[in-house]
């Protein structure tokens, strides 16, 4: 659809548009690019207004069936294995506890590199995910071993702090080795409707993130209403942001498949709009390997193959992993597994 | 000195809200029980009947998008129209249908209480025909009932202002538009019913009145495709099995003529709920 | 590395299709007097199911002599007592809906996903709905005592085979009429195996009798002088001929037919769901549907965009076996309709409307057709005017509400509309301008057991769900 976003706003958007939405992967464009290119529609807060309350609206009845809809397909056999290890390869293996320690994030580390001692084949997940003072821990754990180190930011879960801390978080967050930062948004200045004031301190944090990518997120959970996350999900993409994820994990309503079906709808459209790929991170309450099939079962069906990556699909999860691990072994032996021959960290 | 000589009425057709002669230029004679003559009718044709459908077409969507309080308002006014010619009605149903001056005088004010009665039914009948359907989903969904359209009445044969007004009324007080085939035999109550009517603010060609053969008339509109029903009412036997035959081309809705239809007893609810449709609307209920 | 799903197939074994059936009169399985039979195939492989008796007039007068004899005692029976046996009804058709389902995908060619997902459940729902109105019907608003009005003939398609026998049997029954009913010529399993439902709910002989056949089987039904009801669901023409069968006779008569119904898209539409909406209006069940949104009317100053997402999402569709949890649309449902299906799209391209399909493998043996729409479409073309009842949409453009209205309007049928705009009042003023008997705003082909369904003009008369249902079964 949505190579047309760009013609109804064309007066807003003066980036130049490619007619047909690109086959193959884009390599994200640098993001300090951006702001520049959108600066028609993020010239204020009127203009952004303008840009976000004109997208098409969501019905959510509508959405919700759809999601559902696609949450009946069926995978099995050789689909399914295709699945699990995909699944296991986008998992953010996550951690965010005040009783997290450095004991904890090497464990963790342990797992994440080597998911299924029994079995050498399971692929290692993407990231591991923890708060910013457990950088330095889990850079040094996950050594040579291409699993990324994320950091969440910008004063998680609730992002209440003053710019220059979550400036600062990010920073050192940056400086202690993350390959990644996980940032919230300032969702009270998004429902207060200044927008120009999130739009500015995402690319803020962008800018102090360096070479790290950044995921943005929206917590839709508070966003409370679809069309808030669809205008949330441009806003983030328009700021610069690598990927847009769902939630933090901390608040009552996380990632479900309508508003990630809905997220996924917003790359799509936002790819076919400017040519840049986006990457998608529902986060919180996925945890089985059923939920995680069904994901990406949405995301096959709305962005499409191209976003059948680590590169641009991930789970923020922690217990996702060791059910994907259980079916993972039922599929090869035939038998149903047990939480004993799962590792428990 | 003897009265002067009265002035004696020129009946004619009413279609579009006009007073035309019928387009054949023919009359037939009207009589009383008794085989006098009373006056002269006209004729209609396949033509006039024509023309009463196009009229009541284009009547149709001011009068269904009226309000309901509206078309309420406009009925009752044709109520307190026939009231003041009740005279006049008393003496053409008297001679026409061949009863007693208090008997005709009976029917009159009963005629005119069955036009209050449905009057008020304007703005209630989509309350009782309608309503809140609870489906099992995030849907709102309701139904309510809407006129069919345009209505072909054949009017009773026997009763030829109460018995009009009865299949009448229900038709227009719920937003459909009417050719009324007068009774053949008695037409002259319904000639004069439309001289009250356009006195009363129904809009031209929501009412159309014809009088002549009724199976002259009923064949081309039973099988006229832009009639949406017919009330066959006024045909029996098997003129109304050929009628309903042909309104079958293009489904219009049939009411099939009841002998037993009495017209002095209280009317229930039946004809005002036969010529709606049930339009029900659905609509997600989300943020 | 492509995410291609595996077949993901629903076991066949559940259902158990015997040889051949008899037609189920007074309660019992019988051939025909004639020992007439035809035979039932898989749309989606051609392969014969089963073998079918074929209904003659001797075995329809036998049938409406059973359900008037049934009709004494069914009809004095209490609306309580009568309620618990559709009730059991209902329980049964529950335990027993995903074999059902199968049946029904293997006999009409539909996605497993639709009768699993839609036909079964608002089966059960019907049966459930009605049950509850047996005992309730002097609050029903038809007056203090409504009656039934005797026997009731039944005659049913084979886009829905299931669920349009509980639409008729389900109202019927619980009004106290009793019913012959006869389904649909190539989908006869579903509604047999329902007769074994009614066996094993103990339903009375007689109550329910199913007559198997084709088109002369319906017609002989219709025209008998035993029935006083006739309650029909299929073509126009066919609706037209029975309308003129009983013309002068005692019968009532509901009539659902055809439709070519308009599915209208404002620029302001939530635009991913109107584009999932307009899939599910005309892709549906293989577009086998009477009030499918055949006609898309879309705002000009969105119509690439529109189009542009449905060719995409179109290109998602899964075409393909029938019992597959992921196919989307299956078998067109007989080499009959194929063949109309096929007529029709020629003469849509012959009248110069472009034509354009999704790449897509179809299966080698059984009847298929691509999900397909048209553009450069308009209201004179036949493929705007006639119903195609296949996977086939064609696409207008208007500028204006009262331009979308009037051709949305512009039509001899009136069964459904739909709209997309996310503003209220609009949405209300096209509610109340469209002459359609369902409406559906920002959503489409939604159906409960509640909700009277029905249509105006030549969509036929009567309306089945809901309260409304009730009243063309009641002497009122």
């Amino acid at each position: 659809m949505t190579c047309h976003y760009a013609r109804r706003y064309a007066r807003l958007v003066t980036m130049s548009l490619k007619a047909d939405a690109p086959k193959a992967p884009t390599p994200p464009t640098p993001p300090e690019d951006s702001p520049s290119a959108l600066a028609d529609v993020t010239a204020s807060d009127a203009s952004l207004r303008r840009f976000l309350h004109g997208l098409p609206g969501v019905d959510a009845v509508g959405l919700e069936a759809r999601a559902a809809s696609l949450g009946t397909r069926s995978i099995k056999t050789t689909a399914k294995a295709y699945a699990l290890d995909l699944a296991i390869s986008m998992i953010d293996l996550t951690t965010l506890e005040g009783a997290d320690t450095p004991g904890k994030v090497r464990a963790l580390c342990a797992k994440g590199r080597n998911p299924d001692p029994t079995d050498r084949s399971t692929p290692p997940v993407a990231a591991i995910c923890v708060y910013s003072d457990l950088v330095a821990t889990a850079r040094e754990a996950l050594a040579g071993s291409g699993v990324a180190v994320a950091s969440v930011a910008t004063a998680f879960p609730a992002g209440r702090a003053a710019r220059s801390v979550k400036l600062a978080d990010t920073a050192e967050a940056v400086a202690a080795g993350a390959d990644e930062v996980d940032m919230v948004i300032d969702r009270g200045a998004f429902l207060a409707g200044r927008y120009l004031s999130v739009f500015e301190e995402i690319v803020a944090v962008r800018e102090a993130c360096g070479d790290a990518h950044l995921k943005v997120i929206l917590e839709n959970g508070e966003l409370a209403t679809y069309d808030n996350i669809r205008r949330a999900s441009w806003l983030a993409m328009l700021a610069g942001a690598d990927f847009i994820k769902t939630s933090t994990g901390k608040v009552g309503v996380n990632a479900t498949p309508a508003n990630t079906l809905l997220m996924l709808q917003a790359v799509r459209d936002f790819r076919a709009a400017t040519g840049r790929q986006i990457g998608v991170k529902p986060a919180g309450g996925i945890r089985t390997a059923k939920d995680a099939v069904k994901f990406l079962v949405l995301v096959n069906e709305t962005a499409g193959p191209d976003w059948l990556s680590p590169t641009w699909f991930r789970f923020g999860a922690s217990s996702l992993l060791n059910d994907l691990l259980m079916q993972r072994q039922k599929l090869g032996t035939g038998r149903y597994s047990g939480p004993d021959y799962v590792t428990v960290d | 000195m003897s009265e002067p000589l009265p002035v004696l009425k020129t009946y004619k057709l009413f279609v579009g809200g006009a007073f035309p002669r019928s387009e054949s230029g023919r009359v037939y004679e009207v009589t009383d029980a008794k085989g006098q003559w009373l006056a002269n009718a006209p004729l209609a044709s396949r033509k006039d009947a024509r023309d009463a459908v196009v009229a009541a077409r284009k009547a149709f969507p001011r009068w269904s998008g009226a309000t309901a309080y509206n078309r309420g308002q406009v009925l009752y006014r044709v109520a307190e129209m026939v009231q003041g010619r009740r005279d006049q009605f008393r003496a053409e149903v008297a001679a026409g249908d061949g009863l007693s001056k208090s008997k005709a005088a009976a029917v009159v004010d009963a005629a005119i209480d069955r036009l209050v009665w449905y009057a008020g039914w304007s703005d209630k009948v989509a309350q009782i025909a309608g309503g809140a359907n609870p489906v099992a989903g995030p849907y709102f969904n309701l139904s309510t009932p809407e006129p069919t359209g345009v209505v072909a009445v054949l009017a009773p044969r026997d009763s030829s202002l109460l018995g009009l007004v009865s299949v009448l009324a229900p038709v227009l007080t719920t937003g459909n538009v009417a050719v009324v085939v007068a009774s053949e035999r008695a037409p002259l109550p319904a000639l004069s019913l439309a001289e009250a009517l356009a006195t009363s603010d129904v809009p031209g060609g929501v009412v159309n009145v014809l009088s002549g053969a009724t199976a002259e008339l009923a064949r081309p509109l039973a099988a006229h495709q832009d009639v949406n029903a017919i009330d066959l009412t006024g045909a029996e036997g098997e003129l109304a099995t050929e009628l309903e035959i042909l309104a079958a081309e293009n489904l219009k809705r049939v009411r099939r003529p009841d002998p037993a239809e009495d017209f002095a007893a209280a009317p229930g609810t039946e004809r005002l709920l036969g010529f709606l449709e049930t339009k029900t609307v659905w609509h997600p209920t989300g943020v | 590395m492509t995410f291609d799903y595996a077949p993901a197939p629903e076991s066949r074994a559940i259902v158990d299709i015997p040889a051949s059936h008899g037609l189920f009169v007074d309660g019992r399985f019988r051939p025909a007097a004639d020992e007439a039979v035809f035979k039932t195939v898989s749309p989606a492989t051609e392969e014969v199911l089963s073998e079918v008796a074929n209904a003659g007039d001797d075995d329809v007068d036998a049938a409406v002599r059973s359900a008037r004899k049934a009709f004494e005692s069914w009809s004095a029976l209490p609306g309580s007592e009568r309620a618990k046996y559709l009730f059991r009804i209902a329980r049964l058709v529950q335990e027993r809906a995903r074999e059902l389902a199968v049946l029904e995908s293997l006999d009409n060619g539909k996605p497993i996903r639709e009768s699993r997902d839609a036909d079964l459940p608002l089966v059960a729902a019907h049966f459930f709905y009605y049950a509850g109105w047996a005992d309730k019907l002097e609050h029903a608003g038809f007056g203090p005592a409504p009656r039934p009005l005797g026997v009731a003939g039944g005659v049913i398609p084979w886009n829905f085979p299931l669920l349009m026998l509980a639409w008729k049997v389900a109202p019927a029954l619980a009004t106290g009429n009793t019913m012959v009913l006869k389904p649909a010529e190539t989908t006869p399993l579903t509604a047999l195996a329902f007769a074994r439902i009614c066996q094993q709910a103990g339903l009375p002989p007689g109550v329910l009798n199913i007559l198997t056949g084709d088109g002369a089987t319906g017609a002989a039904l219709v025209a008998h002088p035993g029935i006083d009801k006739v309650a029909f669901t299929g073509s126009t023409e066919v609706g037209k001929a029975i309308a003129r069968t009983v013309a002068g006779t005692h019968k009532r008569l509901t009539l659902e037919l055809g439709g070519k119904a308009a599915h209208i898209v404002f620029e302001d539409a939530a635009l991913d769901q109107a584009v999932e909406g307009i899939v599910q209006g005309i892709f549906f069940n293989q577009g086998h549907v009477c009030c499918a949104g055949s006609r898309l009317l879309v705002q000009e100053s969105v119509a690439d965009e529109v189009l542009a997402a449905l060719k995409a999402r179109m290109s998602t569709l899964r075409v393909g076996d029938p019992l597959d949890k992921n196919t989307d649309v299956g078998a067109i449902n007989s080499a009959e309709q194929l063949a109309r299906i096929r007529e029709l799209t020629e003469a849509g391209e012959a009248e110069g409307a472009e034509r354009w399909a999704p790449e897509c493998e179809l299966p080698s043996t059984g009847y298929w057709f691509r999900p397909t729409l048209f553009t450069g479409v308009t209201q004179a073309h036949r493929i705007a005017q006639e119903e195609i009842f296949g996977p086939v949409l064609s696409v207008l453009t208007f500028r204006t509400p009262q331009e979308a209205v009037e051709k949305a309007n512009n039509t001899p049928y009136g069964l459904s509309a739909g709209i997309w705009t996310e503003k209220g009042s609009r949405s209300l003023w096209m509610a109340n301008r469209l002459r359609a008997g369902v409406i559906w705003s920002n959503t489409f082909n939604k159906f409960d057991a509640t909700s009277p369904f029905g249509g105006y003009q030549e969509s036929g008369y009567g309306r089945e769900g809901g309260r409304h249902g009730l009243g063309v079964y009641l002497d009122v």
